[in-house]
């Protein structure tokens, strides 16, 4: 039975998840001795109060877009896909073979053949956690924490022995071809004539990030492969009954939701690093989970709160900047987004239902009064 | 490779093995119940940075590590209240807890110490002091026993002793007592726990407690015994380590012990690659060594190795009126 309207369910819910998520992180705020109101209008000034501002949160908004969707996609199989992170990793990898080694004639042909691999080593890393899990039956949560490790060693192991040019000392493949780099806002607004910094920031992956939500939203509700997969996620055993097969569906399933998140990789290593470095993903694929809990689960919700999560990352570097308050704040607020809208749902649902019930119930009463 | 390397590679076993050791028996009682927590990572960090502020602060290990625990009780209390009253998901509850940790931890340690998201380092009573276990010294000239047992067995810190005593401790509660039966019974079957009249919810919190104590001392262990100080992210993937092994162990006490130790093994050849080059004559990569323990975790996962079979009812939150 549906106890609550849907507007509450979409809009009401995740209102109330984010302002007690909000609440708290303005006590902590208050708590650490920093005044929440002047850390709040800082950080809405660096983020969204100049172009360069925007720039950057675009540009992070990108990133969680894709992990984002990642997790989504898994999501609606059921499945926890905790592993963007190693997924991300080797799509760095993946872009990188494909930029390093073959000189592309133009950075759209480059960018074409980045986009595929980086899809490609993500899925790849995917594959082997959805493979145990419908084959074999080992835990898909813990199965791609491992990957995500196994990754970050991969990652270390091949810069330091293959892609690491002779004589360089820091940690990095070569610098992909100049002529490679992508155009970011800053260079167009400039090429129009407007004056922009010359910082990088968001860049065209921006808008295969945004293709990709209307992919994922094709995929999931107008395709047969969606509602299998949504099937599949809302009772197993009835997709069996149905004829759905659960092999089948996981591994697909995860094989989407590792290329999306590689996919991230050629926003970061092909769009800003512009050569394949350590740490490229930033923690990006763990803020997949806060965004796609916060978004829940569909594409627009996602997008939304990506663009959200960009503005906190924004805003928090500026508030690292100006103020002793760390960039860790943000860990903080992801952690309690992720705690309300995620693992205390229910806290915030239970007492809106009885709300919703009793407010029915007087309605009948009413009515039946009334006759 | 020589005898006293061989010595030196165990006695650096024990002290790496010791956190995780204390982790993956946090998570055996844990998850014994019933509860998946992938928060032991987030829980050991809080513990290490509030054992190692307030050790700092009051000159005394013993009120840090009680700290460190209050620290580390505090997100089990989250943990419990998410995934067993709310029975919310317990993975997603795990993952909230785990970035509460790293941010909180260097938030704090900022507003407080002003050096960075570090504590000062810790020097005195403020530190767990090696323990010299009686007659070490006299029998250090002993051949083959003398080293063993005064490099070896004694100099640790009393954490460690503590963390090899909580192994039969463990065992003998899960195994032994009508406590641990009703325990192992509420991780595989609540309902007939219930049935006997015996409370699901208070069994599971106080695994979740359990739980949390002993990553409270795992914690206080990495800043105030192994390293002098509180640095920001210093528990580095133990805790997952810890799950690692704890499937590695089945969920099984001793078995524990064993896994820790065999990764604990890892993480000290990790810091003498010129060991393995000797023995071995092969040049290991010291990334890819530290990918060990995942790696073979994820064969045991697989089942190519014997089967890990986790507890039945473990990630379901248990509904009563069904």
């Amino acid at each position: 039975m549906e106890v609550m309207p849907k507007w509450a369910e979409v809009v009401l819910v995740p209102f109330i998840s984010l302002l007690l998520a909000a609440i708290i992180s303005a006590l902590v705020i208050l708590a650490i001795g920093e005044d929440p109101v002047a850390a709040a209008k800082l950080m809405y000034e660096g983020a969204v109060g100049s172009v360069r501002g925007w720039g950057y949160t675009l540009y992070y908004a990108t990133n969680f877009i894709f992990t984002g969707l990642a997790v989504a996609v898994a999501f609606h199989a059921r499945l926890f896909n905790i592993g963007g992170e190693g997924q991300a990793m080797l799509g760095g990898l993946g872009v990188a073979m494909a930029l390093l080694f073959i000189p592309w004639p133009h950075w759209t042909i480059g960018l074409l053949v980045a986009t595929l691999m980086a899809a490609a080593f993500g899925a790849l890393w995917a594959l082997i956690p959805a493979w145990l899990q419908a084959k074999r039956g080992s835990h898909i949560v813990i199965t791609t924490i491992m990957f995500n490790f196994i990754a970050s060693a991969l990652l270390i192991y091949v810069i330091n022995e293959f892609l690491k040019p002779v004589g360089q000392a820091d940690p990095s493949s070569a610098r992909f071809a100049a002529h490679l780099d992508l155009p970011t806002l800053n260079s167009v607004l400039n090429s129009w004539g407007i004056k922009a910094s010359k910082d990088d920031s968001v860049n065209v992956t921006f808008l295969i990030a945004l293709a990709c939500a209307v992919g994922v939203w094709v995929l999931m509700w107008k395709t047969r492969l969606g509602y299998e997969i949504r099937a599949f996620g809302h009772s197993e055993s009835a997709a069996r009954y149905a004829g759905i097969n659960p092999v089948k569906i996981t591994v697909v399933t995860m094989l989407i939701s590792g290329a999306l998140a590689g996919l991230m990789a050629t926003n970061t290593v092909m769009g800003e690093s512009e050569k394949l470095i350590l740490n490229s993903t930033e923690g990006a694929g763990f803020i997949g989970i806060a965004v796609a809990l916060m978004g829940r689960s569909h594409p627009v919700g996602v997008v939304i709160a990506a663009i959200l999560f960009g503005f906190l990352y924004q805003g928090g570097a500026e508030l690292a900047l100006w103020t002793s308050i760390p960039r860790e704040l943000i860990v903080v607020i992801q952690a309690l987004v992720i705690l309300f809208t995620g693992a205390l749902d229910n806290m915030v649902r239970m007492p809106l239902e009885k709300i919703f019930l009793a407010l029915r119930s007087d309605r009948s009463k009413a009515a039946e009064g009334a006759e | 490779m020589d005898f006293l390397t061989l010595i030196q590679l165990l006695d650096s076993t024990v002290r790496l093995a010791t956190p995780l050791l204390l982790a993956c028996l946090a998570g055996l009682f844990s998850e014994r119940a019933g509860i998946f927590d992938i928060g032991l990572e987030g829980k050991m960090l809080a513990a290490a940075f509030f054992s190692a502020a307030i050790a700092a602060m009051t000159g005394s290990v013993w009120l840090g590590l009680l700290a460190g625990i209050a620290a580390s009780l505090m997100l089990s209390a989250i943990h419990g209240i998410a995934s067993i009253t709310f029975r919310g998901n317990q993975l997603i509850s795990g993952v909230a807890i785990n970035f509460l940790a790293a941010g909180m931890t260097v938030l704090v340690a900022q507003a407080w110490f002003r050096q960075g998201g570090r504590t000062p380092s810790l020097v005195g009573n403020a530190r767990f002091e090696p323990v010299n276990l009686p007659f070490a010294e006299a029998l250090q000239d002993v051949p083959i026993i003398g080293p063993l047992y005064y490099e070896l067995i004694s100099g640790h810190s009393v954490l460690v002793y503590m963390a090899f005593a909580a192994v039969p401790l463990t065992w003998w509660i899960l195994f032994r007592t009508r406590f641990g039966l009703r325990l192992r019974a509420v991780g595989e079957n609540p309902a007939a726990v219930d049935t006997a009249g015996v409370s699901v919810v208070a069994l599971r919190y106080a695994a979740v407690a359990i739980c949390g104590v002993l990553c409270g001392i795992a914690g206080a262990y990495l800043s105030t015994a192994l390293q002098a100080g509180f640095v920001k992210d210093m528990s580095a993937g133990r805790g997952f380590i810890a799950l690692a092994a704890l499937i590695f162990a089945k969920w099984r006490p001793w078995h524990a012990l064993y896994a820790t130790l065999l990764f604990g093994l890892f993480g000290a050849l990790e810091t003498r690659p010129d060991v393995i080059e000797a023995v071995t004559s092969i040049k290991v990569h010291s990334a890819l060594l530290g990918a060990l323990p995942y790696v073979m975790t994820v064969i045991i996962l697989a089942g190519f190795i014997g089967k890990a079979i986790p507890p039945r009812a473990g990630g379901e939150p248990y509904v009563k009126e069904r």
